[in-house]
């Protein structure tokens, strides 16, 4: 972001008096919490977080080598804000919204420091097209107008705290996000940018309750433990189990509108990674580019500390200014853990009193505080518009009871806990389904039961049952080998791993199998559902299960999954397996 | 220089200066002893009453007397292409008898982040000759990919046989190694200086040394100097640069000290080279679970695992696939880099010795009579897995093709229909019982 000093006010000079890394101490400085100050000659930018007699603390978002007490410190007078209008789309941003093309324009291929710019190019014009009349009652929120930003249509709103009035003047044409575009009867004039706090919350009308699945197309997610649009879930696992992937694969095929993808601490490569895949994937509900829909914000872990605490924020503000235009967004942050050890590096920094393994004592309330924004609302221009929201947790030694991983899940109505068990052996997505779970399967019930089959809440259950028995005699077998199990165990066993290789295992890198519809993922289950059937009434009817494990046609179940036109070969699988059974039945 | 003589404070390795003037953060900061020996630290805070001070040898000798001169500026480390060939000590100097290096630039050590927007995304293809490395956790071109290891583990030598044997398949350019030693042995490092001497590795070369016996402290900056010479010379002078760090085993280190190490490795559109890290580490304990590979695999990407059972077993190189991983291998295999069928083949063989070594354990308990005619397929195939393609010589250099055959000739001792990571074309083509019928066709 870029951040021009109030004009009306002539900030006072503070001076620097003490640098620890990346907080520092300023005296004789007129400041309130969370303004933005430019520190030292080179005017770093950073944020007051603490003030205490006449010292001021303040967070720097850039390296503070060769900084020297003595330096001057000058307030802005404004609060970290995030330039809001078209422009997003499409961009990569550091945690305080500074573009990165830009940066590398400006300085080159790495970050340097005392650079600023702003967040949306305020150069470039864009079509208006104005959606109210002269005339026309508006207030804060309104939607006054639109520009087609991508495949995207930009809503251009009135600032939430905008007071009502009514349009006096409404332009069409071609403008900067900073020109004037409608003026009202008192003569304020607004620009189709505004700035938002990153800290706090965009207002809105109301908050409703979320009835609607997010469908994201890997099967143990909509298929076991959905999230709801307008949800949150957390996605916990030690390294290498799969949170990025699983972030990644959200972020391509989730039927959100917009994607807000923040990295939060974690590696170069995976950004650029996005960065390189994303234009050339399709969405696959308008098949358009998936950049069009991503704003992306890459804070990765050898970028400052303070500016990776601020990328959060940038985030999810970004993400509830396309709320508000009534877009279902979601929102990705790999990973919250880092986040949470920024807080903590930079609480240490300031010595406050740590809490439980070093975090600071408001590690809970602020992990609240940022879930508490996720929501499906009633937007200030009166449409429902939602955030959901999925923060990867990266617990030390991927061990769960650590604070983090456990004030995520007090909050969020989502686990999907991650098994390096699973991973190990290459079962993808490496999600344990007898830990994980989903605080939404009530309220999604009926839409399951509607867009999907009156028979799915049904499948599903049947499936976490078979699951959940394997589990129990998988205990026996340990002890006393598979071949001792009775016999409609053994169908058991082989049902339960039919569901796990055949329905949980979906493979991220495969063309076909990345993406599942929420249609084939019904028809898989209930030919699984089929073959438990066949399978158990041909035991019963006294078919030895050697030759039940024997039947052929189940075993092209599995290639189901990387066949785009599935249907045909599908049922020719269940009219085969139906043979085969029938054959066994009238041997015996 | 202003030098003072107000030291107040000396607890471990950090000295507080009083009565300064405004000293900047992050500055080099020379500590003269009675005796003229000048030790080097670093400026960690500075206040106008209160400056403090790590420094990066032994305080041993530091006093009240001792002089401190800042320097005002932060670590700079000079380089130029003349380094390669020679032989530093972990502060960066010649230890080798060679003259001072003329530097052709001086650079700040501390390294910039680059740039996300910045970055290639890696995905060449660098065939070590190793089966459990190409076939199963392929290493790209710019990855950071650890090997984790454990005491009396052959890493150094598995380190030393990728050193020797890594090509880019068809690749061009120019190849230099910068080997980083942290706190290894004298006979540990010879060990590395014989081999890179033996295949003339050397003249390509830029070695560090901070051995068991130099001072711990500057085991701090010895990576840095590494990793800042590495940058020099992948995105100035071009060179692929493939960057051993040994041990990397840092007490107390902490995620961002550590992501500010390994982030230095990538590639940079529109520049030539790239910066390929190879770091060491020994687990304490054997314990993956432990602070430091812990920090490590999550910024790393992947992890290469040596296993004690492995190497108990008698094979080479002992590493453990299951809990190893290259989180580039997508990007560098397939069709255009390797072979199509390359990521179905390793998934099915990590899912079949997964399943085969779980019944090991089974087996142990329950005897080889309780299991199903398909499980025994499973326990068999496991033992095949280690002995043909895990085990191999520490000479032997294996094309890709070789590793992917080797892979298919195991799979098929399974029932085909049990190949369930494998979609029926990939069967057909590359599966030894079906190959020769579909090529007859
Ligand atoms: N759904 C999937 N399909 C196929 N492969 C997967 C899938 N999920 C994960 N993987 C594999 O696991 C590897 C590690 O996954 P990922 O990078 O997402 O781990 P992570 O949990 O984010 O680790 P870290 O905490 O270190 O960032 C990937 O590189 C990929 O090889
Ligand atoms: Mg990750």
């Amino acid at each position: 972001m870029e951040v021009k000093s109030k004009k009306s006010k002539e900030p006072k000079q503070g001076m620097l008096k003490r640098i620890s890394g990346p907080v520092v101490t300023a005296v004789n400085l007129d400041a309130h919490m969370y303004d933005v100050v430019k520190v030292g000659k080179e005017e770093l930018m950073g944020e007051v977080i603490k003030i205490q007699g006449d010292n001021t603390i303040i967070q720097v978002y850039e390296d503070t080598s060769g900084i020297r007490p003595g330096e001057p410190v000058s307030n802005t007078g404004l609060s970290l804000s995030v330039e809001l209008g078209p422009g997003l789309l499409t961009s990569i941003y550091d945690g305080i919204q500074r573009p990165l093309a830009v940066l590398v324009d400006k300085m080159g291929d790495f970050i340097q420091r005392g650079v600023s710019a702003p967040g949306l190019s305020h150069d470039k014009k864009w079509a208006f097209k104005p959606l109210v009349k002269a005339g026309d009652k508006v207030q804060g929120g309104s939607i006054i107008g639109e520009v087609q930003e991508t495949n995207i249509v930009h809503k251009v709103m009135l600032p939430p705290n905008a007071k009502p009035g009514t349009v006096k003047t409404i332009k069409t044409g071609e403008f900067t996000v900073e020109e004037t575009v409608c003026i009202l009867d008192d003569n304020r004039e607004f620009p189709m940018m505004q700035r938002w706090p990153v800290r706090v919350p965009r207002p809105v009308k109301e908050k409703l309750n979320p009835v609607i699945p997010l469908i994201t197309g890997q099967r143990i997610l909509d298929g076991l433990f959905p999230i709801a649009k307008g949800g949150t879930a957390a996605i916990p696992g030690p390294f290498g189990s799969g949170k990025t992937v699983t972030q990644q694969q959200l972020a391509k095929w989730s039927d959100a509108e917009i994607v807000v993808y923040i990295g939060c601490g974690e590696r170069g490569n995976e950004m650029t990674e996005v960065l390189t895949e994303f234009p050339h994937l399709e969405d696959p509900k308008t098949g358009k580019p998936l950049m069009e829909r991503t704003v992306l914000i890459a804070n990765t872990s050898n970028m400052p500390v303070a500016a990776r605490e601020a990328s959060v924020y940038t985030g999810i503000t970004i993400a509830e200014y396309f709320r508000d235009m009534g877009y279902d967004v979601s929102l990705m942050a790999d990973s919250t853990s880092r986040w949470a050890e920024a807080m903590r590096e930079i609480s240490s920094r300031l010595e406050e009193m740590p809490g439980e393994e070093g975090y600071p004592a408001y590690l809970a309330a602020r992990l609240s505080e940022f879930y508490e924004r996720a929501g499906l609302v009633k937007t200030l221009a009166g449409g429902d518009g939602s955030v959901s929201v999925i923060g990867a947790v990266s617990p030390p030694g991927g061990d769960f009871s650590e604070p983090v991983t456990q004030n995520t899940l007090r909050i969020v109505k989502v686990f999907w806990a991650l098994d390096a068990k699973l991973s190990q052996r290459r079962h993808f997505p490496s999600i344990n389904w007898l830990n994980s779970y989903s605080l939404y399967l009530d309220t999604l019930h009926d839409w399951y039961d509607k867009e999907v089959s009156p028979e799915w809440n049904k499948l599903r259950s049947w499936a976490m049952e078979v699951l959940q028995k394997e589990a129990e005699l998988q205990e026996i077998v340990q002890l006393v080998g598979s071949d001792a199990l009775p016999e409609a165990e053994q169908i058991t066993i082989e049902v339960a791993r039919m569901i796990r290789e055949v329905f949980l295992q979906q493979n991220a890198y495969d063309a076909v199998d990345t993406f599942c519809s929420m249609k084939k993922q019904y028809d898989m289950m209930k030919a699984i559902r089929l073959y438990s059937d066949l399978a158990y009434s041909a035991q019963a009817a006294g078919v030895p299960p050697n030759q039940i494990n024997a039947v052929k046609s189940k075993n092209e179940l599995p290639q189901i999954k990387f066949i785009k036109d599935y249907k045909p070969v599908l049922d020719k699988i269940a009219k085969d397996m139906d043979a085969e059974f029938n054959a066994l039945r009238s041997a015996s | 220089m202003k030098e003072y003589r107000t030291i107040n404070k000396i607890a471990g390795p950090l000295l507080f200066v009083e009565k300064t003037e405004p000293i900047a953060y992050g500055e080099l900061v020379n500590i003269i002893l009675f005796d003229g020996t000048v030790k080097r630290g670093q400026v960690l805070d500075t206040s106008d009453e209160l400056v403090v001070v790590q420094v990066f040898e032994t305080t041993a000798g530091i006093g009240r007397d001792s002089g401190v001169r800042f320097t005002g500026e932060t670590i700079k480390m000079p380089v130029g292409r003349e380094m390669l060939g020679r032989i530093l000590s972990g502060g960066g100097k010649p230890i080798d008898g060679g003259p001072e290096i003329v530097p052709e630039k001086r650079l700040d050590i501390t390294g910039a982040a680059i740039n996300p927007y910045a970055r290639a995304s890696p995905n060449e293809f660098i065939q070590t000759g190793i089966s459990t490395i190409d076939g199963t956790n392929t290493l790209v071109r710019g990855q950071k990919l650890p090997i984790f290891s454990g005491a009396g583990l052959p890493h150094n030598t598995i380190a030393l046989q990728i050193a020797r044997q890594a090509k880019v398949l068809g690749g061009k350019g120019e190849f230099a190694v910068v080997f980083a030693a942290m706190g290894i042995t004298k006979e540990e490092a010879n060990y590395f200086m014989q081999d890179f001497e033996r295949t003339g590795a050397l003249e390509r070369a830029v070695v560090f040394l901070n051995l068991a016996d130099d001072p711990a402290v500057e085991r701090i900056i010895t990576p840095r100097l590494a990793l800042t010479t590495a940058e020099y010379l992948a995105f100035e002078l071009g060179m692929h640069v493939l960057v051993i760090l040994t041990d990397m085993t840092y007490p107390g280190y902490m995620y961002t000290d550590l992501a500010c190490i390994y982030e230095r490795a990538g590639i940079i559109k529109g520049k030539k080279g790239s910066i390929t890290q190879f770091p060491i580490l020994t687990m304490p304990g054997d314990d993956i679970t432990h602070p430091i590979p812990d920090l490590t695999g999550y910024i790393t990407e992947g992890q290469i695992v040596v296993s004690r059972d492995l190497h108990r077993k008698g094979i080479y190189p002992p590493i453990n696939v299951l809990p190893s991983l290259s989180r580039l291998m997508n990007l560098g295999i397939g069709k255009g880099h390797t072979r199509e069928d390359h990521k179905k083949v390793s998934d099915q063989l990590y899912a079949a010795y997964a399943e085969g070594n779980d019944l090991r354990g089974l087996v142990a308990i329950v005897g080889k009579d309780a299991l199903s005619e398909r499980d025994r397929t499973f326990l068999e195939f496991a033992d095949l897995f280690e002995n043909r393609f895990v085990r191999q010589g520490y000479n032997e250099d294996r094309t890709i093709e070789g590793t992917l055959d080797i892979g298919w000739d195991l799979l098929s001792t399974l029932p085909v229909e049990q190949l369930v990571r494998i979609d029926r074309d990939m069967i057909n083509k590359y599966h030894p019982k079906f190959r020769n019928a579909e090529k007859a066709k």
